[in-house]
Protein backbone atom coordinates (compact mmCIF):
# COMPACT_ATOMS: atom_id res chain seq x y z
CA UNK A 1 0.00 0.00 0.00
CA UNK A 2 1.33 3.35 -0.98
CA UNK A 3 1.33 6.00 1.94
CA UNK A 4 -0.31 8.81 1.99
CA UNK A 5 0.49 12.40 3.18
CA UNK A 6 -2.06 14.85 4.07
CA UNK A 7 -1.32 18.62 3.11
CA UNK A 8 -0.47 19.22 7.26
CA UNK A 9 2.63 16.65 7.55
CA UNK A 10 5.11 19.62 7.96
CA UNK A 11 3.07 21.21 10.26
CA UNK A 12 2.71 17.76 12.54
CA UNK A 13 6.49 17.11 11.94
CA UNK A 14 7.38 20.45 13.02
CA UNK A 15 4.89 20.06 16.08
CA UNK A 16 6.64 16.79 17.18
CA UNK A 17 4.07 14.28 16.25
CA UNK A 18 4.72 10.75 16.27
CA UNK A 19 2.57 9.21 13.02
CA UNK A 20 0.88 5.89 12.99
CA UNK A 21 -0.27 4.42 9.55
CA UNK A 22 -4.54 4.96 9.63
CA UNK A 23 -6.30 3.75 6.27
CA UNK A 24 -3.09 4.71 3.91
CA UNK A 25 -2.34 7.22 5.96
CA UNK A 26 0.32 8.68 7.53
CA UNK A 27 -1.51 10.44 10.77
CA UNK A 28 -0.49 11.67 13.67
CA UNK A 29 -1.06 9.48 16.49
CA UNK A 30 -0.14 12.07 18.88
CA UNK A 31 1.79 15.28 19.67
CA UNK A 32 3.21 15.58 23.53
CA UNK A 33 0.95 13.27 25.66
CA UNK A 34 -2.03 11.48 24.34
CA UNK A 35 -3.93 11.69 28.01
CA UNK A 36 -3.30 15.93 27.46
CA UNK A 37 -4.70 16.05 24.63
CA UNK A 38 -7.73 14.13 25.34
CA UNK A 39 -8.05 16.15 28.43
CA UNK A 40 -7.51 19.61 26.37
CA UNK A 41 -10.47 18.49 24.03
CA UNK A 42 -12.93 17.32 27.16
CA UNK A 43 -12.34 21.18 28.46
CA UNK A 44 -10.89 23.47 26.34
CA UNK A 45 -10.14 22.36 22.33
CA UNK A 46 -8.32 20.37 20.47
CA UNK A 47 -7.55 20.60 16.53
CA UNK A 48 -7.33 17.50 14.61
CA UNK A 49 -5.65 17.29 11.05
CA UNK A 50 -9.13 14.19 9.00
CA UNK A 51 -7.57 15.31 5.55
CA UNK A 52 -7.65 11.48 5.02
CA UNK A 53 -11.43 11.38 5.21
CA UNK A 54 -13.09 11.08 1.96
CA UNK A 55 -15.30 13.45 0.55
CA UNK A 56 -17.65 12.87 -2.49
CA UNK A 57 -19.69 15.26 -4.35
CA UNK A 58 -23.17 13.53 -5.46
CA UNK A 59 -25.21 16.43 -7.38
CA UNK A 60 -28.12 16.17 -10.16
CA UNK A 61 -31.79 16.05 -10.47
CA UNK A 62 -31.89 12.32 -8.74
CA UNK A 63 -29.45 13.41 -5.87
CA UNK A 64 -31.60 12.29 -3.30
CA UNK A 65 -33.79 9.64 -5.25
CA UNK A 66 -29.78 8.18 -5.64
CA UNK A 67 -28.82 8.44 -2.33
CA UNK A 68 -32.05 6.53 -1.00
CA UNK A 69 -31.12 3.62 -2.86
CA UNK A 70 -27.51 3.85 -2.25
CA UNK A 71 -27.31 4.21 1.40
CA UNK A 72 -29.61 2.68 4.46
CA UNK A 73 -31.03 6.31 5.33
CA UNK A 74 -33.68 8.12 3.65
CA UNK A 75 -31.41 10.73 2.64
CA UNK A 76 -33.96 12.53 0.86
CA UNK A 77 -35.97 13.72 3.81
CA UNK A 78 -33.45 15.70 5.09
CA UNK A 79 -33.41 19.63 4.58
CA UNK A 80 -30.90 21.73 2.92
CA UNK A 81 -27.85 22.49 5.53
CA UNK A 82 -28.53 19.86 7.48
CA UNK A 83 -26.48 16.60 7.43
CA UNK A 84 -27.37 12.40 8.38
CA UNK A 85 -25.43 9.86 9.78
CA UNK A 86 -26.01 6.81 7.77
CA UNK A 87 -24.41 3.71 6.50
CA UNK A 88 -23.67 1.96 2.87
CA UNK A 89 -24.65 -1.77 3.33
CA UNK A 90 -23.91 -4.59 0.97
CA UNK A 91 -26.42 -6.68 -0.84
CA UNK A 92 -26.44 -8.85 2.48
CA UNK A 93 -26.75 -5.94 4.90
CA UNK A 94 -23.03 -5.66 5.93
CA UNK A 95 -21.48 -2.17 6.79
CA UNK A 96 -19.22 -1.13 4.09
CA UNK A 97 -18.91 2.04 5.66
CA UNK A 98 -20.76 4.78 8.28
CA UNK A 99 -20.50 7.90 7.03
CA UNK A 100 -22.03 11.60 7.15
CA UNK A 101 -23.86 13.00 4.04
CA UNK A 102 -24.40 17.03 3.60
CA UNK A 103 -27.44 18.52 1.65
CA UNK A 104 -26.00 21.38 0.28
CA UNK A 105 -28.61 21.95 -2.13
CA UNK A 106 -31.98 20.75 -3.63
CA UNK A 107 -29.79 18.43 -6.02
CA UNK A 108 -26.87 18.13 -4.02
CA UNK A 109 -24.88 16.17 -1.44
CA UNK A 110 -21.37 15.82 0.02
CA UNK A 111 -20.88 12.35 1.14
CA UNK A 112 -18.14 11.74 3.57
CA UNK A 113 -16.63 8.57 4.14
CA UNK A 114 -14.01 7.22 6.71
CA UNK A 115 -10.27 7.32 5.16
CA UNK A 116 -9.86 3.59 4.49
CA UNK A 117 -13.11 3.13 2.75
CA UNK A 118 -13.20 6.21 0.83
CA UNK A 119 -11.97 4.56 -2.70
CA UNK A 120 -14.56 1.71 -1.86
CA UNK A 121 -17.73 3.90 -1.53
CA UNK A 122 -17.04 5.84 -3.99
CA UNK A 123 -16.66 2.92 -6.74
CA UNK A 124 -19.61 1.59 -4.96
CA UNK A 125 -21.86 5.16 -5.29
CA UNK A 126 -20.24 5.17 -9.18
CA UNK A 127 -21.97 1.56 -9.70
CA UNK A 128 -24.92 2.42 -7.74
CA UNK A 129 -25.58 5.83 -9.56
CA UNK A 130 -26.19 3.48 -13.37
CA UNK A 131 -30.00 4.30 -13.19
CA UNK A 132 -29.83 8.07 -11.19
CA UNK A 133 -29.44 11.13 -13.11
CA UNK A 134 -26.06 12.04 -10.90
CA UNK A 135 -22.76 13.00 -11.32
CA UNK A 136 -20.46 11.17 -9.19
CA UNK A 137 -17.27 13.39 -8.40
CA UNK A 138 -14.38 11.91 -5.39
CA UNK A 139 -12.81 15.27 -4.27
CA UNK A 140 -10.97 13.37 -1.06
CA UNK A 141 -7.32 13.90 -2.91
CA UNK A 142 -7.88 17.96 -3.13
CA UNK A 143 -9.73 18.30 0.31
CA UNK A 144 -8.26 19.00 3.66
CA UNK A 145 -10.44 18.93 6.71
CA UNK A 146 -9.71 20.53 10.18
CA UNK A 147 -11.62 19.81 12.74
CA UNK A 148 -11.98 22.01 16.26
CA UNK A 149 -13.15 19.94 19.10
CA UNK A 150 -14.00 20.46 22.40
CA UNK A 151 -15.92 23.42 24.68
CA UNK A 152 -13.98 26.44 23.18
CA UNK A 153 -14.23 25.97 19.54
CA UNK A 154 -16.77 28.44 19.18
CA UNK A 155 -15.18 30.92 20.62
CA UNK A 156 -12.17 29.68 18.70
CA UNK A 157 -13.57 30.06 15.52
CA UNK A 158 -15.95 33.29 15.92
CA UNK A 159 -12.17 35.16 15.87
CA UNK A 160 -11.45 33.98 12.28
CA UNK A 161 -15.21 34.96 11.64
CA UNK A 162 -16.44 38.27 9.98
CA UNK A 163 -18.75 40.10 12.67
CA UNK A 164 -21.24 39.65 10.63
CA UNK A 165 -21.33 36.26 9.54
CA UNK A 166 -21.17 35.24 13.41
CA UNK A 167 -24.87 34.83 13.99
CA UNK A 168 -24.45 31.75 11.05
CA UNK A 169 -21.60 30.32 13.35
CA UNK A 170 -23.55 30.51 16.89
CA UNK A 171 -26.64 29.88 15.79
CA UNK A 172 -25.43 26.96 13.77
CA UNK A 173 -26.79 23.45 15.16
CA UNK A 174 -25.55 20.27 15.11
CA UNK A 175 -25.40 18.12 12.93
CA UNK A 176 -26.03 20.97 10.11
CA UNK A 177 -23.58 23.06 7.99
CA UNK A 178 -22.82 26.24 6.20
CA UNK A 179 -20.46 27.95 3.96
CA UNK A 180 -18.90 30.91 6.29
CA UNK A 181 -16.40 33.64 5.66
CA UNK A 182 -13.10 32.46 7.62
CA UNK A 183 -10.26 34.94 7.78
CA UNK A 184 -7.13 32.56 6.37
CA UNK A 185 -3.73 35.09 6.87
CA UNK A 186 -5.94 37.93 6.48
CA UNK A 187 -8.08 36.84 3.60
CA UNK A 188 -11.71 36.17 3.96
CA UNK A 189 -12.73 32.68 2.44
CA UNK A 190 -15.82 30.80 2.34
CA UNK A 191 -15.41 27.60 3.37
CA UNK A 192 -17.76 24.61 4.18
CA UNK A 193 -18.60 25.00 8.16
CA UNK A 194 -20.00 21.56 9.61
CA UNK A 195 -20.94 21.83 13.48
CA UNK A 196 -20.03 17.90 14.02
CA UNK A 197 -17.48 15.63 15.22
CA UNK A 198 -16.27 12.36 16.29
CA UNK A 199 -15.29 13.11 20.69
CA UNK A 200 -18.73 13.71 22.56
CA UNK A 201 -17.70 17.53 22.58
CA UNK A 202 -19.26 20.50 20.65
CA UNK A 203 -17.00 21.05 17.53
CA UNK A 204 -16.98 21.96 14.46
CA UNK A 205 -15.22 20.24 11.00
CA UNK A 206 -14.15 22.78 8.04
CA UNK A 207 -13.43 21.41 4.68
CA UNK A 208 -11.01 23.36 2.90
CA UNK A 209 -8.91 22.91 -0.28
CA UNK A 210 -5.10 21.59 0.16
CA UNK A 211 -3.71 24.69 -0.79
CA UNK A 212 -5.05 26.87 2.20
CA UNK A 213 -4.83 24.29 4.90
CA UNK A 214 -2.20 24.64 6.24
CA UNK A 215 -2.73 28.42 6.67
CA UNK A 216 -5.81 27.62 8.16
CA UNK A 217 -4.56 25.26 10.35
CA UNK A 218 -1.74 28.05 12.01
CA UNK A 219 -4.60 30.24 12.34
CA UNK A 220 -6.68 28.43 13.95
CA UNK A 221 -3.99 27.21 16.41
CA UNK A 222 -3.18 31.26 16.85
CA UNK A 223 -6.52 31.95 17.41
CA UNK A 224 -6.69 29.14 20.11
CA UNK A 225 -3.90 29.66 21.70
CA UNK A 226 -5.49 31.97 24.34
CA UNK A 227 -8.17 29.17 24.54
CA UNK A 228 -6.12 25.87 25.21
CA UNK A 229 -6.44 24.84 21.92
CA UNK A 230 -3.45 22.22 21.35
CA UNK A 231 -2.88 19.92 18.06
CA UNK A 232 -4.58 16.84 18.87
CA UNK A 233 -4.00 13.20 17.29
CA UNK A 234 -5.70 9.97 17.22
CA UNK A 235 -4.79 8.43 19.94
CA UNK A 236 -6.79 10.86 21.76
CA UNK A 237 -9.26 10.60 19.05
CA UNK A 238 -9.78 6.76 19.61
CA UNK A 239 -10.17 7.30 23.46
CA UNK A 240 -12.51 10.30 22.93
CA UNK A 241 -15.10 8.83 20.89
CA UNK A 242 -14.84 5.26 22.38
CA UNK A 243 -16.22 7.40 25.78
CA UNK A 244 -18.37 8.96 23.53
CA UNK A 245 -19.86 5.41 22.79
CA UNK A 246 -19.24 5.61 18.79
CA UNK A 247 -18.44 2.94 16.55
CA UNK A 248 -15.17 3.33 14.82
CA UNK A 249 -14.82 1.16 11.44
CA UNK A 250 -12.92 -1.85 11.43
CA UNK A 251 -13.18 -2.15 15.38
CA UNK A 252 -17.44 -1.97 15.72
CA UNK A 253 -18.46 -2.38 12.28
CA UNK A 254 -17.06 -4.24 9.36
CA UNK A 255 -18.36 -6.33 6.28
CA UNK A 256 -19.21 -9.13 8.47
CA UNK A 257 -21.30 -6.63 10.72
CA UNK A 258 -25.00 -5.43 9.93
CA UNK A 259 -26.75 -2.65 11.57
CA UNK A 260 -29.01 -3.83 14.34
CA UNK A 261 -26.39 -5.93 15.96
CA UNK A 262 -24.43 -2.65 16.18
CA UNK A 263 -26.98 -0.98 17.30
CA UNK A 264 -27.68 1.47 14.53
CA UNK A 265 -31.13 -0.24 13.66
CA UNK A 266 -32.89 3.57 13.86
CA UNK A 267 -30.28 4.30 11.02
CA UNK A 268 -31.66 1.90 8.58
CA UNK A 269 -34.67 2.82 6.74
CA UNK A 270 -37.29 0.02 6.22
CA UNK A 271 -40.39 2.24 5.53
CA UNK A 272 -38.66 4.69 2.86
CA UNK A 273 -40.60 3.60 -0.27
CA UNK A 274 -37.66 2.92 -2.43
CA UNK A 275 -35.53 -0.25 -2.46
CA UNK A 276 -31.93 0.07 -1.52
CA UNK A 277 -28.91 -1.78 -1.44
CA UNK A 278 -29.42 -4.47 1.40
CA UNK A 279 -33.24 -3.68 1.97
CA UNK A 280 -34.15 -7.36 1.64
CA UNK A 281 -31.34 -9.01 3.89
CA UNK A 282 -31.93 -6.33 6.37
CA UNK A 283 -35.52 -6.76 6.66
CA UNK A 284 -34.48 -10.28 7.03
CA UNK A 285 -32.03 -9.61 9.91
CA UNK A 286 -34.52 -7.26 11.59
CA UNK A 287 -37.68 -9.58 11.41
CA UNK A 288 -35.55 -12.43 12.59
CA UNK A 289 -34.62 -10.47 15.68
CA UNK A 290 -30.90 -10.23 15.27
CA UNK A 291 -29.34 -7.85 18.31
CA UNK A 292 -32.64 -8.19 20.02
CA UNK A 293 -33.69 -11.71 20.68
CA UNK A 294 -31.05 -13.26 18.78
CA UNK A 295 -27.31 -13.70 17.52
CA UNK A 296 -24.80 -10.38 19.71
CA UNK A 297 -25.42 -7.13 19.83
CA UNK A 298 -23.06 -4.29 20.19
CA UNK A 299 -22.68 -3.64 24.19
CA UNK A 300 -20.90 -1.03 26.61
CA UNK A 301 -18.79 -2.66 29.49
CA UNK A 302 -16.94 -1.35 32.57
CA UNK A 303 -14.51 -2.68 34.12
CA UNK A 304 -14.55 -3.18 37.62
CA UNK A 305 -11.21 -3.31 38.02
CA UNK A 306 -8.31 -1.56 37.01
CA UNK A 307 -6.92 -3.58 33.92
CA UNK A 308 -8.53 -2.61 30.93
CA UNK A 309 -10.05 -4.86 28.10
CA UNK A 310 -8.57 -4.25 24.50
CA UNK A 311 -9.73 -5.03 20.93
CA UNK A 312 -10.24 -9.31 20.20
CA UNK A 313 -10.33 -9.85 23.84
CA UNK A 314 -12.55 -12.79 24.79
CA UNK A 315 -16.09 -12.20 26.96
CA UNK A 316 -17.11 -14.89 28.91
CA UNK A 317 -19.79 -15.29 31.28
CA UNK A 318 -19.45 -18.55 34.08
CA UNK A 319 -16.61 -19.77 32.02
CA UNK A 320 -18.13 -19.76 28.63
CA UNK A 321 -17.61 -17.83 25.49
CA UNK A 322 -19.97 -15.14 25.32
CA UNK A 323 -18.52 -12.53 23.03
CA UNK A 324 -15.39 -10.54 22.16
CA UNK A 325 -14.23 -7.07 22.96
CA UNK A 326 -14.12 -4.32 19.72
CA UNK A 327 -12.61 -1.52 21.34
CA UNK A 328 -11.15 -1.29 25.29
CA UNK A 329 -9.07 1.17 26.79
CA UNK A 330 -8.95 2.96 30.63
CA UNK A 331 -10.92 5.97 30.39
CA UNK A 332 -8.85 9.47 30.79
CA UNK A 333 -12.32 11.14 31.54
CA UNK A 334 -14.01 8.46 34.16
CA UNK A 335 -11.14 6.87 35.71
CA UNK A 336 -11.92 3.10 34.92
CA UNK A 337 -11.75 1.02 31.81
CA UNK A 338 -14.43 0.62 29.32
CA UNK A 339 -14.98 -1.09 26.60
CA UNK A 340 -17.22 -2.26 23.72
CA UNK A 341 -17.99 -5.43 22.75
CA UNK A 342 -20.23 -7.88 20.98
CA UNK A 343 -22.08 -9.92 23.47
CA UNK A 344 -24.91 -12.51 23.28
CA UNK A 345 -27.73 -11.20 23.44
CA UNK A 346 -29.12 -12.97 26.39
CA UNK A 347 -26.17 -11.48 28.33
CA UNK A 348 -26.06 -8.18 26.99
CA UNK A 349 -28.75 -6.61 29.37
CA UNK A 350 -27.44 -3.54 31.56
CA UNK A 351 -25.68 -4.65 34.82
CA UNK A 352 -25.34 -8.07 33.54
CA UNK A 353 -21.82 -8.92 35.18
CA UNK A 354 -19.60 -10.78 32.38
CA UNK A 355 -15.60 -11.81 32.99
CA UNK A 356 -13.35 -10.57 29.69
CA UNK A 357 -9.91 -12.80 29.38
CA UNK A 358 -7.17 -10.12 29.94
CA UNK A 359 -4.32 -12.66 28.76
CA UNK A 360 -5.55 -15.40 30.62
CA UNK A 361 -7.01 -13.78 33.83
CA UNK A 362 -10.35 -13.01 34.12
CA UNK A 363 -11.49 -9.25 35.02
CA UNK A 364 -15.15 -8.68 35.72
CA UNK A 365 -16.71 -5.86 33.32
CA UNK A 366 -20.69 -4.66 33.56
CA UNK A 367 -22.97 -4.34 30.65
CA UNK A 368 -23.67 -0.36 31.18
CA UNK A 369 -25.81 1.99 28.77
CA UNK A 370 -23.68 3.79 26.03
CA UNK A 371 -22.73 6.70 26.07
CA UNK A 372 -20.00 6.24 28.78
CA UNK A 373 -19.83 9.89 28.78
CA UNK A 374 -22.07 12.45 27.87
CA UNK A 375 -21.37 16.40 28.03
CA UNK A 376 -23.19 18.32 30.35
CA UNK A 377 -24.85 21.29 28.13
CA UNK B 1 14.74 11.29 20.86
CA UNK B 2 14.52 9.64 23.67
CA UNK B 3 17.13 9.23 26.30
CA UNK B 4 19.28 6.85 27.45
CA UNK B 5 21.20 7.05 31.04
CA UNK B 6 24.85 5.44 30.38
CA UNK B 7 25.27 4.21 33.92
CA UNK B 8 22.76 1.55 33.54
CA UNK B 9 22.46 -1.65 32.22
CA UNK B 10 19.77 -2.58 29.44
CA UNK B 11 17.93 -5.58 28.57
CA UNK B 12 16.38 -6.42 25.01
CA UNK B 13 12.78 -6.08 26.10
CA UNK B 14 13.54 -2.28 27.22
CA UNK B 15 14.21 -2.18 30.93
CA UNK B 16 17.03 -0.68 32.67
CA UNK B 17 19.14 -2.38 35.61
CA UNK B 18 20.63 0.01 38.16
CA UNK B 19 24.69 -0.36 38.82
CA UNK B 20 25.30 -3.22 41.16
CA UNK B 21 26.34 -1.66 44.25
CA UNK B 22 26.12 -4.21 46.40
CA UNK B 23 23.16 -4.35 47.46
CA UNK B 24 19.73 -4.99 45.80
CA UNK B 25 19.52 -3.23 42.44
CA UNK B 26 16.38 -0.80 41.17
CA UNK B 27 14.96 -1.74 37.84
CA UNK B 28 12.44 0.21 35.62
CA UNK B 29 11.87 0.73 32.07
CA UNK B 30 13.60 2.67 29.47
CA UNK B 31 12.62 6.51 28.21
CA UNK B 32 12.83 4.60 25.13
CA UNK B 33 10.25 2.13 26.13
CA UNK B 34 7.67 4.51 27.92
CA UNK B 35 7.73 6.64 25.12
CA UNK B 36 6.73 4.03 22.76
CA UNK B 37 4.17 2.94 25.48
CA UNK B 38 2.53 6.33 25.92
CA UNK B 39 0.98 7.56 28.71
CA UNK B 40 0.85 5.01 31.29
CA UNK B 41 -2.25 4.51 33.62
CA UNK B 42 -1.82 1.19 35.24
CA UNK B 43 1.19 -1.03 36.55
CA UNK B 44 1.18 -4.57 37.97
CA UNK B 45 4.66 -5.33 39.66
CA UNK B 46 5.73 -8.81 41.15
CA UNK B 47 5.24 -9.05 44.71
CA UNK B 48 7.74 -8.29 47.74
CA UNK B 49 9.58 -11.65 48.71
CA UNK B 50 8.40 -13.06 45.13
CA UNK B 51 11.32 -14.62 42.76
CA UNK B 52 11.79 -13.06 39.46
CA UNK B 53 13.62 -15.23 36.57
CA UNK B 54 15.52 -13.07 34.12
CA UNK B 55 13.87 -13.33 30.80
CA UNK B 56 10.40 -14.01 32.37
CA UNK B 57 7.37 -11.53 32.67
CA UNK B 58 6.99 -10.76 36.07
CA UNK B 59 4.39 -7.77 35.55
CA UNK B 60 2.70 -5.70 33.41
CA UNK B 61 2.64 -1.91 31.74
CA UNK B 62 -0.20 -0.58 30.66
CA UNK B 63 -1.18 2.26 28.84
CA UNK B 64 -3.87 4.11 27.18
CA UNK B 65 -3.34 2.51 23.97
CA UNK B 66 -1.47 -1.01 24.70
CA UNK B 67 0.11 -3.06 27.30
CA UNK B 68 3.50 -4.80 27.57
CA UNK B 69 4.40 -7.42 29.78
CA UNK B 70 7.42 -7.07 32.13
CA UNK B 71 10.43 -8.91 31.54
CA UNK B 72 12.98 -9.46 34.53
CA UNK B 73 16.07 -8.33 33.46
CA UNK B 74 18.16 -10.16 36.30
CA UNK B 75 17.10 -13.09 38.48
CA UNK B 76 16.84 -12.83 42.32
CA UNK B 77 14.35 -12.04 44.91
CA UNK B 78 12.09 -8.52 44.69
CA UNK B 79 13.14 -6.64 48.09
CA UNK B 80 10.98 -3.75 47.23
CA UNK B 81 8.15 -2.42 45.14
CA UNK B 82 7.98 1.23 44.61
CA UNK B 83 5.03 2.11 45.73
CA UNK B 84 4.75 5.54 44.22
CA UNK B 85 4.37 4.53 40.68
CA UNK B 86 1.97 1.79 41.52
CA UNK B 87 0.03 4.96 43.27
CA UNK B 88 0.72 7.55 39.76
CA UNK B 89 2.04 5.32 36.75
CA UNK B 90 2.53 8.37 34.86
CA UNK B 91 5.84 8.96 36.62
CA UNK B 92 7.06 6.05 34.05
CA UNK B 93 6.77 8.44 31.45
CA UNK B 94 7.98 11.90 33.24
CA UNK B 95 10.89 10.26 35.26
CA UNK B 96 11.64 6.67 34.26
CA UNK B 97 15.08 6.23 35.31
CA UNK B 98 14.33 8.27 38.78
CA UNK B 99 10.92 8.51 40.48
CA UNK B 100 9.69 6.18 37.81
CA UNK B 101 11.71 3.08 38.93
CA UNK B 102 9.68 0.08 39.63
CA UNK B 103 11.26 -2.63 42.09
CA UNK B 104 14.64 -3.76 43.85
CA UNK B 105 16.16 -7.28 43.10
CA UNK B 106 18.93 -9.02 45.08
CA UNK B 107 20.77 -10.34 42.26
CA UNK B 108 21.47 -14.00 41.89
CA UNK B 109 21.81 -14.16 38.15
CA UNK B 110 21.92 -11.32 35.36
CA UNK B 111 20.08 -12.03 31.83
CA UNK B 112 21.86 -10.83 29.34
CA UNK B 113 22.14 -6.74 29.65
CA UNK B 114 23.58 -4.47 27.09
CA UNK B 115 25.57 -1.30 27.86
CA UNK B 116 23.73 2.09 27.47
CA UNK B 117 25.78 2.70 24.10
CA UNK B 118 25.15 -1.00 22.88
CA UNK B 119 20.66 -0.37 24.00
CA UNK B 120 21.00 3.21 22.35
CA UNK B 121 22.22 1.54 18.74
CA UNK B 122 19.17 -0.67 18.76
CA UNK B 123 17.03 2.00 19.14
CA UNK B 124 18.38 4.99 18.39
CA UNK B 125 17.79 6.00 21.65
CA UNK B 126 20.44 9.39 22.71
CA UNK B 127 23.17 8.80 24.80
Amino acid sequence: MTENYTALYDQHKKAGASFTDFGGWQMPLKYTSELAEHHAVRNAAGLFDLSHMGEVWVTGPDAGAFLDYALAGKLSAIAVGKAKYSLICDADGGIIDDLISYRRGEEKYLVVPNAGNATKVAAALVERAANFDVAVEDVSAETSLIAVQGPNAEAILLQLVPAEQHSLVTELKYYAAVEVGIAVNGKVQTLLLARTGYTGEDGFEIYVPNDDAARLWEALLDAGAAHGLIPAGLACRDSLRLEAGMPLYGNELSLRVNAYAAGLGPVVSLAKESDFVGKEALAAIKAAGVGSTMGQKLVGLKGMGRRAARGHYPVLKDGTLVGEVTSGQPSPTLGYPVAMAYVDVEHSEVGTVLDVDLRGKAERFEVVALPFYKRSK
Amino acid sequence: MSKVVSELKYSAEHEWVAADGGGPVGIGISAVAADALGDIVYVDLPEVGSTVTAGETCGEVESTKSVSDLYAPVTGEVTEINDGVVADPALINSDPYGAGWLFKVAVTEEGPLMSAEEYAATNGGEL
